[in-house]
């Protein structure tokens, strides 16, 4: 059986009164491709903020390959080779696709091997019509991609995605599969979506998220066949 | 591409020749010294609002404290190798410290603004009630708003007799001027620089690909200070006095004019914009009727509605244009708004 | 006693000429988020407005309470028309136009009026306290700062005037499709902050020497009390005035006036390394 590569430990996040994560116990393994889902306010989002250092934790500990991580600052948290996607596209706009994907290549290795670095993760994500183009310009399917390449870049061993099929037509939402199922060969992956349609093409285990805890962890087809959770999704009480 | 590098280097260098021997020709170097040392000051405040992203209102702070700093350490000392040097080192690490606590800190544009202007007034103030005996820095009064006269300006390396001045002065000021440039423009394509800019261009996606961007920015910050500091130095062997009007708010904008009108994110832009609106404050000096505050007050206003970009963008624009030439940038406020909405 | 009875008055006075000063700035900023660095610029012309006025023999409190809030906000008025309603939003840009302004007036002064020290004298007599001396006149900025802030807090309180203004900078574009204009508000605060610096310019005038160049004594103070301050536009005023007007106090008596006012900035520094986002975005929050 593979290692834990990450952990949590009661991880909690609360905003004034609300509790947004409720002591939150996760594992993952190395190479596993996970997906969270839960209805809008579960609570995943909050949790992959924590992971990524985007929010401090209330209590709680995150742990990764082993190590602490849990009031670390985000850039340290990338620099250990987390690739992270966030739920708005963040990327550089004013700098062309291949800069975009140097910067987060360089982070890892020296100038020049970043350079053959960059023009390998372009072609493996058929950037190359788009290269040299600024990514401003770009139409919000082709920018996600480059988000992903950036994310690639450093050679991760976990990529953290916050809904990456976000407002993306099926065309892209399939090559960006394509790319998410290449990205789990080599690294650890954890897709934060709640679109069902999506998941199911995946198809991994899910873990779903409801009022800031953990309800269920599963195959998604179980999870898709379970009352409980169907319940969740239609707003009854579970 | 590395010989067609070297063959730009070369073009260039044989340009800015013809140009430092061509420009005495047609005016005093007494009159075109000052232009380069504001050229020197524009590309400091270039390279760190217009590469680095940083709003900084009081890069007078940073000129001011090199031509004290210089002026003190040469009273102090008497040669004046070494008192460049600290011209160069203490404004430096004064910017390093203010902008360690200001980027440790997490401040916005807005805060960043008003903390520089705010220490720039410090300095002002300070300056100016400097006047009594009490306010001694080795054998340096500090002379309050008299400023310090009289200090041993710049000379060759140690030959303490030998002053350079005049025509001299304005030689190795477009040297300094042209190496500086030189070593901005290799700082912009090395990794730090580029790096810089992916900063500038998304604080959060830099920090996402695992840069600290605070520790970036302060170094950054730093360069922008040495550099002021170093136009600081010259200024005071130019002027031969320091006074605290080096720190006054009017200094501090010119500097944020010059930027704008020649152009931010563009390597010559604040360097040209320094040069040319020095020139038109030196010739409004020849005359009575039209204040220098009121042209160069409605030249910001103006550039600001109507030219956010600055003069070379435009002049790029418009070129582009003529030629059919697909230009690659894009205004700034444009990728703002958009951070701003994703905030 | 009576030393403290002074120190008291002092501080009391120190804390609200601060307000006085910064009270334009606070409005213009907190309801519309525009940073008008030419704000001490809109004093100084306050103060010079004052001076005409009582030249051409206008009776002083008119001049300064009537005469220059006036003046200063048709100014502002015109401003807001021709540069400001383009900047709307663009927090950097407004600040940069408005510095622009703020030297083209600093320009237009000197070229008018000549770069000479002009001023008159507090119409107020002297008050003693036992051995000391106290400025009368500090009796009446105090009370003008007071009704001022009274007034303020009233307008926005109290009337359906500044229910529509607080509800329009919240937001813009309700206020708008409940069928308030949005832009015909932003100009009515604008020249209301406007002729708030007008009046503040005017009543601090008689105490100090005034020369195009005032207004950079202003600016530095009102920007840094109103940032400080933070989102809420009175409540963030007084605190901050009363922090600053302490420290400035306090240093001004230990050492020296100009140390006063040095110690001051440090504190703004200080204040706002520690609270980035002002004093009231973590006390008094949800206050006015």
């Amino acid at each position: 059986m593979a290692e834990t590569v990450l952990e949590t430990m009661g991880l909690t996040m609360r905003f004034g009164g609300v509790t947004a994560c409720d002591a939150v116990n996760f594992k993952l393994k190395a190479r596993e491709l996970r997906c969270l889902i839960g209805p809008n306010g579960a609570g995943k989002s909050t949790f992959f903020k924590c992971l990524t250092g985007l929010l401090r934790p209330t209590s709680g500990h995150v742990l990764m390959q082993g190590e602490e991580t849990t009031d670390w600052q985000t850039h340290e948290i990338a620099s250990l080779g987390v690739g992270i996607k966030t739920q708005v596209p963040s990327v550089l706009d004013g700098v062309s696709v291949r800069e975009n994907i140097w910067l987060a290549a360089r982070r890892f290795f020296p100038t020049k091997e970043a350079n053959d670095k960059a023009a390998d993760i372009i072609d493996r994500l058929s950037l190359n019509d788009i290269a040299k183009s600024e990514v401003g310009r770009l139409a919000h399917g082709e920018r996600q991609r480059v988000e992903l390449g950036i994310v690639a870049a450093g050679d991760p061993w976990l990529v953290l995605l916050d809904e990456p099929a976000a407002g993306m037509t099926s065309e892209d939402v399939e090559r960006m599969i394509g790319i998410i199922h290449e990205m789990a060969r080599r690294a650890a992956v954890i897709i934060v979506e709640h679109d069902m349609q999506f998941i199911r093409s995946v198809a991994t285990t899910v873990t779903v998220f409801h009022q800031g805890a953990i309800l269920m962890e599963d195959h998604v087809e179980k999870v898709m066949a379970d009352e409980t959770v169907r319940n969740v999704y239609l707003g009854k009480k579970a | 591409m590395r010989d067609f590098s070297i063959q730009r280097l070369v073009i260039s260098l044989a340009i800015a020749a013809v140009v430092m021997l061509l420009l005495p020709l047609g005016m005093n170097t007494f009159v075109l010294t000052p232009l380069l040392i504001y050229g020197l000051l524009g590309m400091s405040l270039g390279l760190i609002w217009g590469f680095g992203g940083i709003l900084c209102f009081g890069q007078a702070a940073f000129f001011g404290l090199g031509a004290y700093v210089y002026a003190i350490s040469a009273i102090n000392i008497g040669e004046s190798t070494f008192p460049m040097l600290l011209a160069i080192l203490i404004p430096a690490v004064f910017a390093a410290i203010l902008g360690a606590m200001m980027f440790y800190g997490r401040l916005g544009d807005v805060y960043l603004g008003v903390i520089t202007l705010v220490v720039t007034l410090i300095f002002f103030k300070f300056m100016n009630s400097t006047a009594g005996p009490e306010y001694v820095i080795g054998t340096a009064r500090l002379g309050g708003f008299n400023g310090i006269p009289g200090f041993q300006t710049l000379n060759v390396p140690g030959m303490a007799d030998e002053y350079i001045y005049g025509d001299s002065l304005y030689y190795v000021t477009f040297v300094i001027l042209v190496l500086v440039y030189w070593l901005v423009n290799g700082l912009l394509q090395s990794p730090f620089g580029r790096i810089a800019i992916a900063i500038r261009e998304n604080e959060q996606r830099a920090s996402l690909m695992g840069y600290d961007i605070r520790a970036r920015k302060t170094t950054l910050f730093a360069i922008g200070g040495a550099i002021a500091g170093l136009a600081g130095a010259l200024y005071a062997n130019w002027a031969e006095i320091v006074t605290p009007g080096l720190f006054s708010l009017g200094q501090t904008a010119e500097i944020i004019i010059w930027c704008i009108v020649g152009g931010l994110g563009t390597r010559l832009g604040p360097i040209l914009g320094a040069a040319g609106l020095g020139y038109l404050k030196f010739l409004l000096g020849q005359q009575a009727f039209l204040d220098n505050a009121i042209v160069m007050g409605l030249i910001l206003v103006l550039f600001v509605l109507f030219l956010p970009k600055g003069l070379i963008p435009a002049i790029e624009d418009i070129w582009s244009l003529s030629v059919g030439k697909r230009r690659r940038r894009r205004p700034a406020r444009r990728r703002k708004r958009r951070a701003l909405s994703n905030g | 006693m009576d030393l403290a009875a002074v120190i008291v008055v002092e501080t009391v006075y120190i804390i609200a000429s601060l307000v006085l000063i910064s009270a334009g700035l606070a409005i213009v900023f907190g309801m519309m988020k525009v940073i008008n660095l030419a704000h001490g610029e809109f004093m100084m012309m306050g103060g010079y407005a004052t001076i005409t006025a009582v030249h051409l023999g206008v009776n002083i409190y008119v001049a300064m309470l009537v005469i220059a809030p006036l003046v200063v906000g048709l100014i502002g008025l015109v401003v807001e028309r021709l540069v400001i309603r383009y900047l709307y939003g663009r927090l950097v840009d407004t600040m940069l136009a408005t510095w622009g302004l703020s030297l083209f007036f600093v320009g237009g002064v000197t070229m008018i009026f000549g770069n000479t020290t002009t001023g008159i004298s507090t119409p107020i007599a002297g008050v003693s306290v036992g051995d000391y001396q106290i400025n009368g006149y500090n009796f009446f900025i105090i009370i003008v700062a007071a009704l001022l802030v009274l007034a303020i807090w009233l307008v926005l309180k109290g009337t359906r005037i500044g229910l529509i203004a607080r509800g329009t900078m919240q937001r813009a574009d309700m206020a708008d499709a409940l069928g308030y204009s949005p832009d015909r508000i932003y100009m009515a605060t604008f020249f209301a902050g406007s002729a708030i610096s007008g009046l503040a310019g005017a009543v601090l005038a008689p105490l100090v020497g005034l020369v195009p160049s005032s207004g950079g004594n202003y600016i530095a103070k009102a920007f840094i009390t109103v940032i400080a301050g933070g989102p809420s536009v009175i409540a963030g005023l007084l605190s901050s005035s009363t922090i600053f007007g302490v420290v400035n106090q306090f240093f001004t008596f230990a050492i020296s006036p100009v140390f006063g006012e040095v110690a001051l900035l440090v504190a703004a520094v200080i204040l706002l390394r520690l609270l980035p986002q002002g004093i009231t975005s973590r006390f008094f929050r949800g206050k006015m």
